[in-house]
């Protein structure tokens, strides 16, 4: 049953591609003629999910998960192998005229702008296309224009702007019609860390002016920690992981680490814990998580403690040890 | 209604703009097309004075005017080629206009159409060198100035559905090179393209009237030079609006299930 409040709602969603192949060589491209051979590869394999109204989540995996095949069954460019999709309360692959007016994809490695001439005329076709009343528009441009600091680029051909600049373009382009649902296919892929940061506020942006509900891929946590509050982890199109992202660090992180600055500088620290780091007293080490407070415990009644803190291992290494768990093959 | 004639202008508009981005390198392309057709005048202006005057049926002067039309019909007659559907699908190209609210025919239509109104202005010039020239002999009415323009249209319409339709194949393989070049090849000999249908034997004339190549090129042409009967043209406009909805029912046909394959396969 779909929960009636979902704007995404999924049950056991699978997609199985037939991948042709066949043997290095003359002789075997020439049995290739006759004989074809297919080998069906599981992208995606009975995932379920509801995504509702609002909700910015993260859909985190290793290239190869199943992130893009999902996000194109979502937006109706695949047809689901089995399993039930709907998006806003519409069946995606029907790709009916209604529901494409409401979402939009973003794929990071893919251009959607008209190359040789200046965005500005890509814009106002996308107003002609979904039919956006003129004030709607205007308003709407000014608005990214300003955000995303476009004023100096919207009249530049495409060709001419930087990966970054066009990047931010293509994001706007593609949400003039203000779509209620968003997939952003790695977003920022290439990006600098600064211009990752100035889509990543602008992405937020938008979610919290126009409650529009985001599903978003990316390699980079930095732009799962500062948009999601949720994440769908996925390897091998199996579902892993589906809920709050600081359940996800608490669960997968074997260790915490402890920085412990020390008045002599002389100590050996191995008996605690593994040293990563040793400078001038200040050491970095890793304990099992679940001796943290021992070992904090231990640490500052046997040492000469100057300053001690304890934090999460980077966000990188927890999902790194999501994915190195068993998956079903 | 309105939103689609402005989903329409708007595509124009972009094809227009893109077309004056690079306005020099356009009007080269545009003049290297003439050394074709420049040949086949020539060619059929010498056969035509060694016989005494004319080749099948057609004066020098004649030959001059059918090649100088020719030259605005065929620019006319280029149209999303299924090479360009093949590539189209192969880079991703399609998903993007799958996302967009509105059937990939309407985009490439209102696109080509566009893009016609700047070859048209282009043509002129070229039109009017070649005409000091080559001198050709015409007599231009009301009347024929009139049907040509809806014939011309009409004539882009029909190539525009066939090869449209065509390219759909690139759904199912990428190698139908070989039906391409076939279908090319057809077409050049039957279309009026190569040369005027009523320099070849009456059983290909025959066969020519049945398809739609002549209907898209030589048909056009010889409605300005005169040489068809108001029925004949009328005629003609009905088996333009034939070969449009052979084309229309073929894409409505084969579209879903070509969308189905690519959404099974993907890019």
């Amino acid at each position: 049953m779909s929960a009636p409040t979902a704007t995404i709602h999924v049950t056991n969603l699978s997609k199985t591609f037939h991948v042709p192949e066949r043997e290095a060589g003359i002789k075997a491209a020439l049995r290739s003629l006759v004989h074809r051979k297919t080998r069906d590869v599981k992208a995606v394999d009975q995932i379920a999910f509801d995504v509702t109204p609002g909700e910015v989540v993260g859909f985190l995996g290793p290239n190869g998960a199943g992130k893009t095949t999902t996000l194109k069954m979502l937006s109706g460019l695949l047809y689901p192998t089995s399993g039930e999709v709907t998006v806003l309360g519409h069946v995606p692959s029907r790709r009916e005229k209604d529901f494409l007016r409401r979402i939009t994809l973003i794929m990071g490695n893919r251009n959607q702008l008209q190359w040789d001439i200046p965005a500005i005329d890509s814009f106002e076709l996308n107003r002609d296309v979904y039919r956006i009343p003129d004030a709607d528009y205007k308003r709407t441009r000014d608005e990214f224009i300003e955000l995303l600091d476009l004023e100096n680029l919207v009249h530049k051909p495409v060709r001419n702007l930087s990966l970054g600049e066009r990047m931010k373009m293509e994001i706007a382009g593609a949400l003039l019609h203000r779509p209620q649902v968003l997939f952003l296919d790695e977003p920022t892929i290439g990006l600098d860390v600064t211009m990752q940061r100035r889509l990543r506020e602008f992405i937020a942006e938008y979610n919290r002016r126009n409650g529009a509900t985001v599903l978003l891929t990316s390699h980079y946590m930095a732009d799962v920690e500062a948009l999601c509050k949720r994440v769908i982890v996925i390897h091998r199109g199996h579902i892993l992981f589906d809920g709050d992202f600081r359940a996800l660090v608490d669960r997968f992180s074997a260790y915490k680490t402890i920085v412990v600055t020390l008045a002599n500088h002389q100590l050996d620290l191995t008996e605690y814990g593994q040293v990563i780091a040793a400078d001038a007293g200040k050491v970095t080490l890793h304990v099992p998580k679940s001796e943290t407070a021992r070992i904090t415990a231990r640490l500052l009644t046997d040492l000469p403690v100057d300053d001690l803190t304890i934090e999460d291992p980077p966000i990188a290494d927890v999902i790194e040890r999501v994915f190195a768990q068993d998956a079903p093959e | 209604m309105k939103s689609t004639i402005r989903m329409y202008l708007g595509y124009m508009r972009l094809s227009i703009l893109q077309q004056f981005q690079y306005p020099v390198r356009n009007y080269f392309y545009m003049v290297g097309m003439i050394a074709e057709p420049i040949i086949y005048l020539v060619v059929w202006q010498t056969v035509a004075r060694a016989r005494g005057g004319a080749v099948g049926g057609f004066t020098a002067g004649e030959i001059a005017a059918y090649y100088i039309v020719w030259t605005l019909v065929r620019n006319m007659n280029i149209v999303l080629t299924p090479y360009a559907w093949e590539n189209r699908i192969q880079r991703g190209q399609l998903s993007g206009q799958l996302l967009r609210p509105i059937h990939p025919l309407h985009i490439d239509l209102a696109y080509f159409t566009g893009w016609k109104f700047v070859v048209i202005a282009m043509w002129l010039p070229i039109a009017a060198v070649l005409i000091l020239v080559f001198q050709p002999a015409i007599q231009l009415s009301l009347g024929n100035v009139a049907a040509f323009v809806i014939a011309l249209w009409g004539g882009f319409l029909v190539r525009f559905m066939l090869q449209w339709a065509l390219g759909m194949l690139s759904f199912w393989t990428t190698r139908v090179n070989a039906v391409f070049q076939l279908y090319f090849t057809i077409e050049l000999l039957l279309s009026g393209r190569f040369v005027p249908l009523s320099f070849l034997p009456d059983w290909a004339q025959s066969i020519a009237g049945w398809l739609p190549f002549k209907w898209a090129f030589g048909y056009p042409i010889e409605v300005i030079l005169g040489r068809w009967s108001p029925q004949e043209i009328f005629f003609g406009f009905a088996m333009q609006a034939v070969w449009v909805l052979i084309g229309l029912a073929i894409i409505a046909l084969v579209w879903r299930a070509g969308v189905s394959r690519f959404s099974s396969v993907g890019n």
